[in-house]
């Protein structure tokens, strides 16, 4: 269910301290290339570089087809590269909607030309995204589907939400939901509490997030099926995921970068870049999200990349669109601020980026061992390097992190055997 | 050879009251009642401004806020010109951005925004070279509808610093409520947020107010500031409170309802016999009209100040604070 464009194979050889938590490594290894395959691990002398399994982001807008001024399979997937991605997982809110086999079809076609890294696209829970109509899911996952979601929008309606749980066991791929219930978000630009109300700005309660979170999971429970919930942002939200983890629900979840670095203090710049759906929350809610990744009930770390075209960021604050983008400044955004502070654990990060996100989307999983394709990315956990809009490969430029210093830069990036980005 | 230009004045702005001190704060009210002094006499019109201009950019509806920094503009001698989204090139898409930076080529000295998006002044400080004056963006800032109640406010009672201010009504989508406290807490003031749970923002009493849904606790304090009830927010769907007919029951600030020796505030435009009785709107308690006045020279003031510190002489027509 991961497309790229065709082509051969690489032999080469890295040498680092090996950090693959899922194969329990970390020493000083060589890493033996051949034709895309991991040949041999030999004890290596001491050095600075960290080589781990490349990361999976389960959650990108490549925003094709439609806007491909914001975003290519080619940029995109360039972008991921330089941040290290062996594999990403495309959204469907793309215009027309990915929810027909005939539109999968031609995405699958043109990253087969155009995609540097694998690429998995997600189709549609529903007919063009509008909550009434399920999808064809088992025809969709035939043709390739590697999850269903409705992402940006939620499915309202918890009858239709039912009928996706009882019907994906025919599709066979995961469900990924986007909590959002609309009546309560409604009008909002910034979650609600002491920021949004000195701003001005339209509160976007964290119930609107955590609400939709209690009923999707209690309909897994009653079902019987596993779901996954997309860019999770507020403390209540965690915490019933908790609980229902606890008893027994196959549920898994992410967060992203920016919910984990930043609060919603960030907004008082009222800079478009600092807007995002869900919107970031308070430090009690950022805690329980850390806290949440650190102990693995959040376990994969998703970018939510979501290219913009400038002049539609350009704008005041509440005109502005949701969404950042994030492919390229992911693993350096949490090590500064994660890992080096004492937060989070290298090899845990390292984990929630890679492993993690593979399992959770039911994705082949990179490995570091004899025998399996080589998915690797080199880091210099050293660097020090200026995020910068010239910089990116992405078409877009709306980081919130522009102008920043961060520590820790992806130097090579190896997706299914292929030497795919070296700095 | 080009010519070296002087470097570029530093550039003012009045973007947010939490950009003032009870310095500047007191300052602009001294500079107002200077000014105020001087247009008592025959000649209505000072020089200070002569050969700046002044744009007025408005995006939103606007009478009183629009024709007091016209009309503060021009007895300064500035030369001014508003430009209304209506009949621009607004109307035709152009940006803000594109917008602001097309004013910018005109070389203006103060552009004052007034837009229904929050952020919008900070947007056209960052885009053109100009002084930019925040006359209201979306709910978030209207600082100098706060100075000029400030200004009223101290010419009416003596003083500002231990008044109890009562602002009542819907909080939730008014920038003047959020300027006003501010403004009242930098001059050692406190005020007090009464209406509906619906209409009061969650968290804002961090910005240092009370906060209460009992129309009773107004009788404590020495002005009743009373919100204009904005009509628009009772459309379908977006019914904050059952009907206008119980929240002028619950909050209808009736002349039962003002103790004796209280004064009433109202921003304008007002619906009488909505959030204020007729009866109370004409009575010697309200400072409406005392208001608008000190819009006039409130603004002047904030002109004057923006545009006078970074010049290279400093004027002489007026006695200056």
């Amino acid at each position: 269910m991961l497309f790229c464009r065709n082509g051969g194979s690489d032999s080469l050889t890295l040498e680092g301290r090996v950090v693959a938590p899922a194969q329990g490594i970390d020493e000083c290894l060589r890493i033996t290339v051949t034709d895309g395959v991991i040949s041999a691990l030999e004890s290596a002398i001491a050095n600075p570089l960290v080589i781990a399994p490349a990361f999976v982001d389960p959650h990108v807008h490549l925003r094709t087809p439609g806007r491909e001024d914001e975003e290519t399979l080619r940029s995109g997937t360039e972008a991921a590269a330089a941040g290290g991605y062996c594999a990403i997982l495309a959204m469907p809110n793309t215009e027309p909607v990915v929810d027909s086999a005939s539109v999968l079809g031609s995405l699958v076609a043109r990253s087969r030309s155009e995609a540097v890294v694998p690429t998995g696209f997600m189709a549609a829970i529903s007919k063009r995204q509008e909550g009434e109509e399920l999808s064809e899911l088992a025809e969709l996952a035939a043709a390739g589907a590697a999850a269903f979601t409705d992402d940006g929008r939620p499915v309202v309606s918890a009858g239709l939400m039912r009928r996706a749980l009882q019907y994906s066991a025919l599709a066979g791929r995961p469900l990924a939901l986007h909590c959002e219930e609309p009546t309560l978000s409604r009008g909002g630009h910034a979650h609600e509490g002491e920021v949004s109300a000195e701003l001005g700005l339209g509160p976007y309660p964290s119930t609107a997030e955590s609400l939709m979170v209690e009923r999707d999971l209690a309909l897994a429970a009653a079902e019987d099926r596993p779901l996954h919930l997309m860019h999770l942002s507020a403390r209540e939200s965690v915490a019933a995921l908790r609980r229902a983890r606890a008893d027994g629900v196959a549920a898994t979840a992410e967060t992203t970068p920016h919910h984990l670095c930043l609060t919603d203090e960030a907004v008082r710049s009222l800079d478009p870049n600092l807007k995002m759906n869900p919107p970031l929350r308070g430090h009690e809610d950022r805690r329980a999200l850390r806290d949440a990744l650190r102990d693995g009930t959040i376990g994969a770390v998703a970018t939510d990349h979501a290219p913009h075209a400038r002049h539609e960021k350009d704008v005041p604050f509440e005109e502005a669109p949701f969404g950042v983008i994030g492919l390229e400044t992911a693993f350096a955004s949490l090590y500064t601020q994660l890992v080096i502070p004492g937060e989070l654990p290298l090899e845990t990060l390292l984990e929630r980026m890679s492993t993690g996100p593979a399992r959770a989307l039911r994705v082949p999983e990179p490995r570091i061992e004899v025998g399996a394709r080589a998915n690797l990315v080199v880091l210099d956990l050293e660097a020090r390097w200026q995020v910068a809009e010239a910089g990116f490969r992405s078409l877009s430029a709306n980081s919130w992190l522009l102008g920043q210093m961060l520590r820790g830069r992806v130097l090579r990036t190896v997706a299914d055997g292929r030497e795919v980005f070296s700095a | 050879m080009p010519e070296l230009l002087p470097p570029a004045p530093p550039r003012r702005h009045l973007l947010s009251v939490r950009d003032l001190t009870r310095d500047d704060i007191e300052r602009l009210l001294k500079t107002a009642r200077s000014l105020s002094g001087s247009l008592e006499g025959q000649v209505k019109k000072l020089p200070t401004l002569r050969g700046s201009t002044v744009v007025n950019l408005f995006y939103e509806a606007s009478t009183r806020t629009l024709a007091s920094f016209e009309l503060a503009a021009k007895r300064l001698s500035a030369d001014t010109m508003s430009i209304r989204s209506s009949g621009s090139s607004a109307e035709k898409g152009e940006s803000l951005k594109d917008t602001a930076q097309t004013l910018a080529a005109y070389d203006p000295d103060v552009i004052v925004v007034r837009h229904p998006s929050a952020g919008a002044p900070q947007l056209v400080a960052r885009w053109t070279g100009a002084n930019v004056i925040n006359a209201g963006d979306g709910k978030h800032q209207h600082p100098t509808q706060a100075l000029l109640d400030l200004y009223a406010l101290e010419e009416a009672l003596g003083r500002l610093e231990g008044l109890h201010v009562a602002i009542v009504g819907d909080v939730l989508h008014s920038r003047v409520a959020r300027s006003l406290v501010q403004a009242l807490g930098l001059v050692g003031a406190h005020s007090t947020l009464i209406g509906p749970p619906t209409l009061i923002p969650r968290g804002i009493e961090a910005l240092g107010c009370e906060v209460s849904s009992d129309i009773a606790d107004a009788a404590a304090a020495d002005v009743v500031y009373v919100l204009r009830m904005q009509q628009e927010r009772m459309a379908a769907g977006e019914a904050f409170v059952p009907s206008l007919r119980e929240y002028t029951a619950l909050y209808g600030i009736t002349p039962e309802r003002v103790r004796p020796g209280q004064v009433v505030m109202h921003p304008g435009p007002m619906n009488r016999g909505v959030e204020i009785d007729p009866r109370v709107a004409d009575s010697e308690a309200a400072l409406v009209t005392d208001q608008v006045r000190a819009g006039l020279v409130v603004r002047m003031a904030v002109l004057y100040d923006l545009s006078t510190v970074a010049r290279v002489s400093a004027p002489v027509a007026m006695e200056v604070a």
